[in-house]
C-alpha cells in the first residue's frame, strides 16, 4: 500500500523463547451443551494461526479458554476439561498477552500510562519507561503519550492497545477479533503494524474476517459445526502481511468466504 | 466559568427582587414577610448570633457528610466483594427507605442526646442510602473485559480493585456525593428542630416562637447560601478529580 508508513527499528526486544502450545483433550461445555469437545491440537511456536469462523461457533471461547479466563467465570455454568500447556509441558501462566476487541483502555489513564499498566496491576515498578516510549514510537503515537485515550481516534486507541500488548513482552499473542471494530483502511493499518511488530512471537488470533486471516496468518483454520472442530490448516503463500490486491490472496479470500457459508448454521 | 457567576448573581439579583415585589404586592406586615432590606439589616446586626449558630450547623453537615460517605462507600465495597452480604444486606437497605428518617429525628435525640452526635447521625443516616446505591451500582458495571486483561496481566484481585474497579466506579460514586452534600442540611436541620441548643434550625425555631420572623429569614439565607457553596466547592473537586470522565461537564451544563 502506498500510504504505509515506513518500516521504523522495532525490534524492542527479542521475544523471549517459545514453545508449542498444546491443546490436549480440550473441551468446553455451556450449560452441559459440549461447545468444543476433545479438541487436540499443537500450535507451533513462533508463527501466527488464524482461527476463523462465522459468530458463535466457539471461536471465542476456545481464546478464552487457552487464556484461562473461563475458569473463573461466575455467569453461567461453563465447564472446561482437557490440558492446555506449552509442548514442555509447563503451564501458559504468565506467558500469555491478550488483545480484545475493545481497546479496553483505562479512561482516566494517559496513553503511556495504559502501555505500561501491567506493571501497575502486578505492582511492580515499571522497568524504566524507555520500553514504552520506543513501543509508542513504533506505533506512531509517540506525540500523543500524554493524551487521554478519549483524545484519540479508534485506530490510534487500537494501536495503544497494541502497544500495550507488546509492553507485556510475553511470547505467545492472544487476539480476539483485535481490529474488526476499525474502518476498513484503519483495519488494514493495523494489519500491517501489528504483523511487523509480532514477528518471532506465537500468534492466535479469532477472527470472521477471511482477508484478514489471509494478509496476516501462517495457519488458517476453519472452526465449524457443534461440537466445534479445527479444520485443516490452510497456509498462505507469501509473507505476511500479503497485499489486499494480490490475485492469490483474492482467491483464497473467495474459496474461504464460500467454505464458511457452507457450513451448517 | 465567569459566564456561570455572572448567571448566578442575575438569578439572585432576580430572586431578591421577586421577594421585594411580592412584600409591595401584598403589603404584608414584617411579622409574615419581611422584605430584603429589614433581613440584611438583623443579619449584619446579629452577625455574631448567626455566625455562631451558622458554624455548628455547617460542623454537624460537614461531620454528616463524611460520616455518611464513608460508611456508604465501605458497605458497597463489602456487598461487592462479599455476595451474602449483598444478598442479606441489601434487601434491608431498600426496605429500611420505607421509613420517614424524620420519624426517627426524635428517637435519635432520645438516644443521642441534645448535642450534636444526634445530628451528624441523623445527616448521615439521611445520605448513606443514595451513596451507598450509586456507588454500589458503580462497582457493578465494571467493565468485564478490563477485568479479564487484568487477570491475563497477572493482577490479583487486590490490584483489580485498586486500579481498575475503584477508579471506574468514581463517576458513580461521584453522583452519589452530590446528592449526599445536597440533602446533608435537611437531616443536620431536621435533627436541630427536633431538640438541640445550638444550630440554625435551633436558631429559626426560636426566633419563630419570639416573632422575630426576620431572623428566621436571616438563618434561612444563611442555610441555603451554606449549602450551595458546599454544594458547589465538592462539585469542582470531583469535576477536577474526574476530568477523564466525558459526561460530568454535559450534566453540569444540563442543570
Amino acid at each position: 500500500m502506498a500510504n504505509v508508513k515506513p518500516p521504523e527499528p522495532v525490534r524492542v526486544s527479542d521475544p523471549p523463547s517459545s514453545k508449542d502450545i498444546c491443546l490436549d483433550g480440550l473441551s468446553v461445555m455451556v450449560d452441559g451443551v459440549p461447545l468444543i469437545h476433545k479438541l487436540n491440537h499443537r500450535f507451533t511456536s513462533g508463527q501466527w494461526h488464524c482461527l476463523l469462523g462465522i459468530s458463535g461457533v466457539g471461536k471465542s471461547m476456545l481464546l478464552r479458554a487457552i487464556l484461562g479466563l473461563l475458569s473463573d467465570t461466575v455467569t453461567g455454568d461453563i465447564h472446561v476439561e482437557g490440558s492446555i500447556a506449552t509442548s514442555a509441558g509447563s503451564s501458559l501462566q504468565g506467558r500469555v498477552a491478550y488483545m480484545a476487541q475493545q481497546d479496553l483502555l483505562l479512561p482516566w489513564l494517559s496513553v503511556h500510562e495504559n502501555v505500561v499498566v501491567g506493571g501497575k496491576l502486578r505492582n511492580c515498578s515499571p522497568p524504566g519507561t524507555d520500553r514504552a516510549d520506543q513501543l509508542l514510537q513504533a506505533t506512531g503515537l509517540r506525540e500523543r503519550a500524554d493524551d487521554l485515550p478519549a483524545q484519540l481516534s479508534g485506530g490510534m486507541r487500537q494501536r495503544v492497545a497494541l502497544a500495550r500488548t507488546l509492553w507485556e513482552d510475553k511470547p505467545i499473542i492472544l487476539m480476539d477479533e483485535p481490529f474488526s471494530a476499525l474502518d476498513a483502511i484503519s483495519r488494514l493499518h493495523a494489519q500491517d503494524l501489528a504483523s511487523r511488530l509480532l514477528v518471532g512471537r506465537t500468534v492466535i488470533m479469532v477472527t470472521h474476517d477471511p482477508l484478514e486471516a489471509i494478509r496476516l496468518a501462517d495457519h488458517i483454520y476453519i472452526l465449524s459445526g457443534r461440537p466445534a472442530v479445527l479444520g485443516n490448516p490452510i497456509s498462505p503463500a507469501g509473507t505476511a502481511p500479503r497485499a489486499v490486491d494480490n490475485t492469490d490472496v483474492l482467491t483464497l479470500q473467495g474459496q474461504l468466504l464460500s467454505q464458511l457459508g457452507e457450513v451448517p448454521h | 466559568m465567569t459566564g456561570g457567576l455572572a448567571r448566578s448573581v442575575v438569578i439572585a439579583g432576580g430572586l431578591v427582587l421577586v421577594w421585594q415585589v411580592i412584600v409591595w404586592a401584598t403589603d404584608a406586615p414584617a411579622y409574615i414577610l419581611p422584605g430584603p432590606g429589614p433581613v440584611a439589616r438583623v443579619l449584619l446586626e446579629r452577625l455574631d448570633l448567626i455566625a455562631h449558630h451558622a458554624w455548628v450547623t455547617a460542623l454537624e453537615i460537614i461531620l454528616g457528610a463524611a460520616l455518611g460517605i464513608t460508611v456508604g462507600l465501605c458497605s458497597a465495597l463489602t456487598m461487592v466483594y462479599c455476595r451474602p452480604v449483598q444478598l442479606w444486606l441489601l434487601p434491608v437497605l431498600v426496605a429500611s427507605q420505607a421509613i420517614p428518617v424524620f420519624a426517627l429525628a426524635p428517637l435519635l435525640t432520645l438516644w443521642l442526646g441534645y448535642g450534636m452526635p444526634s445530628k451528624i447521625v441523623m445527616a448521615a443516616l439521611i445520605i448513606y442510602f443514595p451513596v451507598t446505591a450509586t456507588f454500589l451500582d458503580g462497582l457493578r458495571r465494571t467493565e468485564p473485559g478490563w477485568v479479564d486483561l487484568a487477570r491475563t496481566m497477572g493482577a490479583t484481585n487486590l490490584s483489580i480493585l485498586r486500579h481498575i474497579r475503584l477508579p471506574a466506579a468514581m463517576p458513580a460514586a461521584a453522583s452519589g456525593i452530590r446528592v449526599a452534600i445536597a440533602v446533608a442540611p435537611i437531616g443536620a436541620v431536621v435533627g436541630e428542630w427536633v431538640g438541640s441548643s445550638q444550630g440554625l434550625g435551633y436558631l429559626m425555631l426560636h426566633a419563630n416562637a419570639r416573632m422575630q420572623i426576620d431572623v428566621m429569614f436571616a438563618a434561612l439565607l444563611i442555610l441555603t447560601l451554606m449549602g450551595l457553596s458546599m454544594y458547589f466547592a465538592l462539585d469542582f473537586i470531583l469535576r477536577r478529580a474526574l476530568l477523564w470522565q466525558p459526561d460530568i461537564n454535559a450534566i453540569e451544563h444540563t442543570k
